[in-house]
């Protein structure tokens, strides 16, 4: 039943981008098109999962004065398998990623389970926070990929949906567009949540 | 005299037209979360500079002297690097200028985490000077850190004068706090895109 509720709280109730505003960098850059947003969020939830379950494994026997150092090795050597096999397997996506993907060790997401999770849990509720969590950063990159995709381009997922009369509007999948998506979103998110309570 | 070209371009570029927080959108989490101040935006400023800085030459030599055969150890190594240079600085200027220590003390164990600091390593490794095919030396490198960390400050300490300001306005409350930071930093990427015109 725990299990569950792990891997449910990601998505909505402790959704890292919108609830917990972590890791803000990487949303903001790639949600160029959803097919980055999709690329990234599956690389950050296979590094969430993997140093989730590595750091709960080896929670006892690390110095908690260096515990910081320890995970974030962890974590670098899952980003840097994901960088090779990525670069391997997928090269466009890796190229759109660009610097991005290295950067997924420093993404506050990861080092913030590792830390506030799996450093006290077991190996089972690790892994369905990492998965949770994970997905919920897909789940919220993938949203904001979607606005401005949308906008921006006219399609989605690479498909056209808008209109042929409708002039993209550029801006939206330029800097200022994922800021002021962002930004409209999470007043969204303020609003409904104010309605409710 | 070239060269004082050169260093002009790589300023232009780390400051103004490519930006780490509003066109390259590194380092927002502490952009977000300091920018609330005036004297703490200028306090984490000086230490990323500071941070950036060093990190930028010293990732220089363990990338050029180091890591030649052990590409793949890349990420590995930045991150350590910047881990153990932010204690170790911390440690310096704690026992050597307490002052100092008092007024940064705070932001430094943050900056490990500060994407800007990692993404310039990363940047300066695939860098080349404005001819396209000169891959940056050391002291370009060392400069670009140091430029980029100044770039990240002005735009740090412009948000901050902005949103002390914010604070005396009524806003719709859904409004406050983290939505119109961002919106506020889309409006100045938009200004700090009219100089991507800018051929260096």
């Amino acid at each position: 039943m725990r299990f569950f509720y792990e891997i449910v709280k990601g998505l909505i109730k402790e959704n890292p981008m919108f609830v917990l505003v972590l890791g803000t960098c990487p949303t903001l850059a790639v949600s160029t098109s959803v097919i980055n947003a999709l690329g990234m969020g599956a690389a950050v939830t296979f590094v969430v999962i993997c140093s989730n379950i590595i750091i709960s494994l080896i929670k006892d026997i690390v110095p908690s004065s260096i515990r910081i150092p320890i995970f974030i090795v962890v974590i670098a050597a899952f980003v840097s398998v994901v960088d090779m096999t990525m670069a391997a397997f997928l090269p466009p996506l890796h190229k759109a990623l660009g610097i991005f993907i290295p950067l997924i060790v420093v993404n506050c997401v990861i080092l913030g389970r590792a830390e506030a999770f799996a450093s006290k849990n077991n190996v089972l509720y690790s892994l369905a926070d990492g998965l949770g969590m994970g997905m919920g950063a897909t789940l919220s990159l993938t949203i904001v990929a979607t606005i401005r995709e949308i906008l921006g381009s006219g399609t989605w997922l690479g498909i056209r949906v808008m209109p042929n009369s409708y002039e993209p509007m550029l801006v939206a999948i330029l800097a200022p567009g994922a800021f002021f998506t962002l930004g409209f979103l999470m007043a969204l998110m303020n609003r409904l949540k104010e309605k409710r309570s | 005299m070239t060269y004082i070209g050169e260093i002009f371009v790589i300023a232009m570029s780390a400051i103004f037209i490519q930006n780490f927080l509003l066109s390259r959108f590194l380092g927002l989490c502490p952009f977000l979360g300091v920018s609330t101040k005036i004297d703490s935006a200028f306090g984490m400023g000086m230490a990323v500079i500071f941070v950036m800085t060093l990190t930028a030459s010293i990732t220089y030599l363990i990338n050029v002297y180091l890591l030649g055969p052990y590409a793949y150890l890349q990420t590995i190594a930045f991150i350590l690097t910047i881990a153990a240079l932010v204690q170790f600085v911390e440690m310096v200027i704690q026992k050597n200028a307490p002052a100092l220590y008092k007024s940064l003390g705070v932001y430094l164990p943050l900056i490990t985490t500060n994407c800007a600091v990692l993404g310039v390593a990363i940047l300066n490794t695939t860098a080349v000077r404005s001819d396209g095919v000169t891959p940056y030396n050391f002291l370009d490198s060392t400069l670009n850190g140091f430029f980029s960390g100044v770039g990240f400050t002005v735009v740090l300490l412009a948000m901050a004068g902005i949103r002390q300001r914010l604070g005396l306005v009524t806003l719709p409350k859904y409004m406050r706090g983290m939505p119109i930071a961002l919106i506020l930093a889309g409006i100045m990427a938009l200004a700090f895109y009219g100089f991507m015109g800018f051929k260096l």
